[in-house]
């Protein structure tokens, strides 16, 4: 027991990377074996997730000191060897990941997932790659688990081929691998200047730099910032963004819905262990500030241009970014924990609202047989590499029963990811955008414009997404034209449907939840203890 | 030998951006691959150059720091080496398939309107 616990922090990473590595040698025919390892690896990830969750907070004394646990990779000491780090926001974030991962995979086995072989695999190695960069302490390794889950994401997007996900693939790896050469460029300068990748050690040579080193420091985090910013799509770098999104298969896409996060939490962790109290933070956050203002804005002239349901929540992604960048730049204290719960909820709205569409969309016939006509057409180059010609809208041979009253179930659904996205009462999505303007309106830190200007962004952004959900609303469930009624999967149902039950039940125990948040957003303020502990005592 | 390293990984990245704008998806690709060359030998760069110091410390001598070259940004060049190599070799792979489905090799998967 012991063992497990010692270990329990790398389990999150090693067990997707077995659980992929074994698929692989599975015949691709032998969905269900799929299928389980994949269900069992997610199930395994919760459940790590959730005992780290608890280990961060005061329920579990003892076990680690001041609440954050320090894995050093083969025993070495912490600046030499690579560290893994949980504390309360990487432990949170693990387990958003583990939730949503479940969800998608129960989705998908529904007949997402055909042919097996790729797609569970590299799920899983997505799942690595995300669990890794949310726990590692160390920046080049935090690289290495962008990389990791950049590969899968690439191989996941072009899941159901097609020339439109091929073209946008192309654009979505050459845009990424452009800014991993930034994000490389900006470690080996603070590593230049440094001499340590490791984030707490970073943290006290950051304090100790002569102020002429301090140029090239903050030279190569604005150009490791400027990395973080376009994974997480925010304007002006953001517009591969809403074009992969859409096109991406709904489980795809759902599991996507954290992908934007992590450049969030990249952004969040790095500037609170180097940040320090000095003048350079404001101006960075200032920056921040106008970057998420544009994305803000940005996403929301998209958002009223939207047509398809995939492409409107594409632009609430990039709205739900700028809204978090805009608010982490204010630069208020009291606003890191509704962030925080704004950060979670839209993760779960998003992966939600985009399995939603896989049912949605099969109601419309047109754009099944649209889909239908372009995977017909002769792919040459995936005859002659002997792949199946893959069959994502395949409507035969599902698995499990089907569940009554379709229509009713998706529209009660589509109704609540509307008013979660929209942040409209009584619902936790009002909870959190409620909470973030009142910290910013209630501040007296804030001058008075930028908070107004970033309030009134905020609720247009809330306008538009009912207008748009309206119109797309109505053309998906009211109008009669070319619609039959789908049969829905109970497999397929149960997990939207538990990841809605998931955030009312948050939402229930608001207080609990808040005090979390509150203890985390106090351990970004202060990340002497996250020192202390990776540091192993050290002054 | 600073100015020549500073100049070559100049060039490098410079010819990697002008290629990366190009509409199309061989040259994007040469684009990729040269600016990730600049990426690697800036990283090595950033270990400081010099010349006749070892990077594996040796028991027989000494161990003062200034008489051997710094290891750490030689192992992350590899890392980001092969990193880069598997992300390039994909790139290729998905630009075969592009040009197998459209039948053209603009970025856009199609020709621009002359």
């Amino acid at each position: 027991m012991n063992v497990l616990l010692q270990h329990l922090p790398v389990l999150p990473v090693v067990v997707p990377l077995v659980t992929g590595a074994v698929m692989l040698l599975v015949r691709e025919r032998r969905r269900r074996t799929h299928g389980a390892l994949a269900i069992t690896s997610f199930t395994i990830q919760l459940a790590a997730a959730v005992v780290l969750l608890l280990l961060t907070t005061d329920t579990v004394r003892d076990v680690w000191t001041e609440g954050i646990g320090v894995y050093r990779i083969g025993g070495w000491p912490a600046p030499f060897a690579i560290v893994l780090v949980v504390d309360r926001l990487a432990a949170m974030m693990v387990m958003l990941s583990a939730t949503l991962g479940l969800a998608a995979i129960l989705y998908s086995v529904a007949h997402w997932d055909r042919p097996a072989l790729p797609f569970h695999a590299l799920l899983q190695f997505l799942a690595m790659g995300v669990n890794g960069a949310f726990l590692t302490g160390d920046l080049f390794n935090l690289y290495v688990f962008f990389e990791v889950l950049l590969a899968a994401s690439y191989g996941l997007v072009l899941r159901g081929l097609g020339s439109q996900r091929v073209k946008t693939g192309l654009n979505y790896i050459a845009i990424n691998l452009a800014s991993s050469s930034l994000f490389l460029i900006g470690v080996a300068l603070i590593y230049g200047i440094s001499g340590t990748l490791n984030m707490a050690d970073l943290t006290q040579k950051v304090a100790a730099l002569e102020p002429d080193d301090r140029t090239i420091l903050e030279a190569g985090a604005a150009v490791l910032g400027v990395a973080f910013l376009v994974k997480a799509g925010s304007w002006p770098l953001n517009f591969w963004l809403p074009r992969t999104y859409a096109i991406a298969l709904p489980p795809v896409a759902a599991i996507f819905a954290i992908l934007s996060k992590v450049g969030i939490y990249a952004v969040i962790r790095v500037s609170s262990l180097t940040a320090g109290d000095n003048i350079t933070t404001t101006i960075l956050d200032e920056i921040l500030f106008w970057v998420g203002l544009g994305t803000l804005l940005a996403g929301i002239v998209g958002m009223l241009s939207a047509r398809h349901l995939s492409r409107f929540i594409a632009y609430s992604v990039v709205i739900s970014t700028g809204l978090v960048l805009g608010a982490l730049g204010l630069g208020i204290e009291t606003l890191i924990a509704p962030v925080l719960f704004y950060i979670g909820l839209s993760v779960v709205t998003t992966g939600t609202f985009f399995m939603l569409t896989g049912m949605a969309e099969r109601a419309r016939e047109t754009i099944v047989a649209r889909n239908a006509a372009e995977l017909t057409a002769p792919a040459p180059f995936f005859v002659a590499y002997g792949v199946a010609d893959p069959d994502p809208y395949g409507i035969d041979e599902e698995i499990g029963t089907a569940i009554p009253a379709a229509m009713a179930f998706l529209g009660l659904i589509f109704v609540f990811c509307v008013m979660l996205v929209a942040g409209l009462p009584p619902l936790p999505g009002f909870v959190a955008k409620f909470a973030i303007l009142a910290a910013v309106l209630g501040s007296p830190e804030v001058a008075a414009a930028p908070a107004w200007l970033f309030a009134s962004a905020v609720l247009l952004s809330g306008l538009a997404t009912v207008i748009t959900t309206s119109r797309i609303g109505i053309r998906l469930f009211w109008t009669s034209a070319a619609r039959r009624v789908p049969r829905l999967r109970l497999l397929e149902a149960a997990p939207v449907a538990l990841l809605l039950l998931a955030m009312f039940a948050a939402t229930a125990a608001a207080p609990v939840v808040m005090e979390f948040l509150d203890a985390t957003a106090a351990s970004l303020q202060d990340p002497q203890a996250y020192v202390r502990a990776v540091l192993g005592g050290e002054p | 030998m600073e100015l020549v390293y500073a100049l070559a990984t100049g060039v490098l990245t410079a010819s990697g951006v002008w290629l990366l704008l190009r509409p199309r998806t061989f040259q994007v690709l040469l684009g990729l691959a040269l600016l990730s060359y600049a990426t690697n030998i800036f990283i090595f760069g950033m270990g400081r150059l010099t010349l006749h110091r070892p990077p594996v410390i040796r028991g027989d001598t000494p161990v003062d720091p200034s008489f051997y070259a710094d290891p750490t940004p030689q192992a992350l060049v590899l890392t980001a080496i092969v990193i880069a190599f598997a992300t390039t070799a994909l790139f290729l792979v998905v630009l075969l398939a592009l040009r197998g489905l459209t039948g053209t090799d603009h970025v856009d998967g199609r020709e621009p309107d002359a």
